[in-house]
């Protein structure tokens, strides 16, 4: 685009050109995403219909009676279950956690520093591998786990294949892996707090557990708030780690919605089931987000203003 | 800010390092436990005085698995090369689609551009499965089920949004006039594009970048589904590998540390980049 015309009619293309820019700009990305957006299409058509893989000549369309099923289906009520108890259990766990240790790291120190970078490790590690790693750790031969079991005086303590202890084997992984990024999110959050209430608390004689609860805490719940929401959003939808961990066994003890679909889709095939749990998980998913992206910017615009 | 009495200081000393070994432990440990041979990983009580072997490693990377029983074939290092590929592939291909996407959004308040915007970012919140079951289907009509193209494509389900939102932000933060005044100097917005703003927000993309070549690397469900055996990258092959191997358990540990170590020294080197991203934009470095 070289301008040697004119200047009137210069100006003219110019805003020809950039009204249309912006959506050549992002058109390419929005083709990509197109190509998503027909899959889950398709997927909400599979879930209105009679589908099984192994059966093709049995395929029909039944309208809303995969959903209608879930209402009479105790496995589907053991699968929201599941998956609610693990979302509020990890991230209940993970926020006192990551706010004890955002607390015990808040001070600029060389020490605090280098040790919040040690802690994203866990962060980094794929859930996946995490899990393979806690297995090889929870095995009954020789995983280490067991044996500080053993030395605690629970002996034949059988983590994940043990009915009741698989769901706390797997929210241990969870939190293993997710705790720093918690952690992280409200470390940023309290080192981002204007220091005058704490200095005008101080000179007052407020106690410090009082200003906790009265200062520290209502300023941090922005950060709070969009960093359980995020988790939330994630863990509801947890696969990796269960899957790598038992699969959702022992039984159905861990039959979240999306090893439950998953299961559903490659196992007894049944196409219609899996895509009525996957946007059953969807509308769950998409109140939550748009509860999260709320929140979220809000608080990028008041980190923002402070810059 | 606190003055602390002796006693708190020594507590929050004991809690941080009871934190640090919670988090550390396991790494630590599986990493001990590929550089020993199965016997000595079998003794009991467990015990961290061991003579340290590579022999773990030399197997994997030979690719030859030998037990007493019988040797077999383990292709854990092409498992390895997949995941290069796909994670700079798709970090590469979110760049070149996100990165001038993201400059729109930011300086063109166009018709429809925050709710693509927010579509875009929801993709990153629906369940995965959904999208990907059906693409399982699809992709073997179109024939894409079994390259890697089909798979980085999936993979910007993960990266794309990231790239849009953080570059995003960073885009808006670069103030107009700057652009004004070398576009009035008259260059093209190309140039301008690429001489003024994507030097200005260099840091966002590396950032952005970063976090996407992470969680491409991280990534286990989508290569689960779509993947075959020959594309598979190391979060699903080491799974594999568990089942094939069977009692193999320094060498499941040594491929355990192989798949891991990539991820945790990127994120050593760049960690100030890897915090801004991780901390939603919530905070500026």
């Amino acid at each position: 685009m070289t301008d040697t015309t004119p200047a009137v009619p210069a100006r003219r293309r110019l805003r020809v050109s950039s009204k249309l820019f912006p959506y050549l700009l992002s058109l390419p990305a929005l083709l990509v995403c197109i190509g998503i957006l027909i899959p889950f299409f398709t997927a909400v058509w599979y879930s209105l219909q009679k589908y099984r893989l192994s059966q093709p000549w049995n395929r029909g369309m039944n309208w809303g009676d995969n959903y209608l099923n879930f209402l009479t289906d105790s496995s589907f009520w053991n699968t929201l279950q599941v998956s609610l108890t693990y979302a509020f259990l990890t991230v209940g766990l993970e926020l006192l956690l990551g706010l004890g240790i955002a607390l015990l790291l808040q001070k600029r120190t060389r020490l605090n520093n280098f040790i919040s970078i040690m802690l994203l490790m866990p962060l980094m590690t794929a859930p996946a591998l995490a899990a393979l790693m806690f297995k090889l750790m929870t095995n009954p031969n020789f995983g280490i786990l067991s044996y500080f079991a053993q030395v605690l005086g629970f002996a034949d303590m059988r983590w994940a294949s043990d009915p009741s202890t698989a769901l706390l084997t797997v929210v241990l992984v969870d939190i293993w892996v997710y705790t720093p990024f918690i952690m992280i999110l409200l470390l940023a959050g309290l080192r981002s707090l204007p220091t005058q209430p704490f200095e005008a608390a101080a000179l007052d004689g407020v106690p410090r557990l009082q200003q906790f609860w009265r200062i520290t805490l209502p300023m941090l719940m922005p950060y709070v708030l969009t960093a359980a929401l995020f988790r939330l959003l994630d863990s509801i939808q947890q696969f990796d780690i269960i899957y790598a961990m038992t699969q959702g066994g022992p039984g159905d003890q861990l039959m979240v919605f999306q090893v439950e679909a998953y299961l559903n889709f490659f196992q007894s095939t049944n196409v219609g089931r899996s895509a009525a749990l996957l946007l059953v998980l969807w509308a769950i998913t998409f109140f939550l987000s748009n509860l999260f992206i709320k929140n979220w910017l809000r608080l990028r615009e008041r980190a923002r203003g402070e810059v | 800010m606190h003055h602390h009495s002796p006693i708190e200081r020594v507590l929050r000393g004991i809690a941080l390092l009871i934190v640090v070994l919670f988090f550390m432990f396991p790494i630590f440990w599986i990493l001990l436990m590929s550089l020993q041979t199965n016997e000595t990983i079998l003794r009991s009580p467990p015990s961290i005085v061991f003579e340290p072997t590579l022999s773990n490693y030399a197997a994997i990377i030979a690719g030859r698995l030998d037990s007493n029983v019988a040797s077999m074939g383990i292709d854990f290092m092409s498992n390895l090369m997949n995941s290069v590929i796909l994670s700079v592939g798709s970090v590469a291909l979110a760049l070149v689609l996100g990165v001038p996407a993201a400059y729109a959004f930011a300086r063109h308040k166009f018709r429809g551009s925050e709710d693509i915007a927010f579509t875009l970012l929801s993709f990153r919140f629906a369940p995965p499965l959904l999208v990907l079951l059906p693409l399982t289907l699809y992709f073997q009509q179109i024939g894409l089920a079994d390259t890697y193209f089909g798979l980085i494509w999936v993979y910007q389900l993960i990266c794309l949004p990231l790239i849009l939102w953080i570059v995003r932000g960073y885009f808006e933060d670069i103030s107009p006039d700057v652009e004004h005044a070398y576009r009035i100097a008259g260059h093209s917005w190309f140039s301008t594009f690429r001489r003024i703003s994507l030097p200005l927000a260099a840091p966002g993309i590396a950032a952005a970048a970063l976090l996407a070549f992470i969680f491409a690397w991280n990534n286990f469900i989508f290569a689960l589904v779509l993947a075959s055996a020959d594309k598979q990258p190391v979060t699903v092959g080491a799974l594999a590998f568990v089942t094939a191997s069977g009692i193999q358990y320094g060498q499941i540990a040594a491929a355990v540390v192989l798949s891991i170590t990539p991820t945790l020294a990127l994120a050593l080197y760049a960690q100030r980049y890897l915090v801004e991203g991780l901390s939603l934009g919530a905070v500026k470095g």
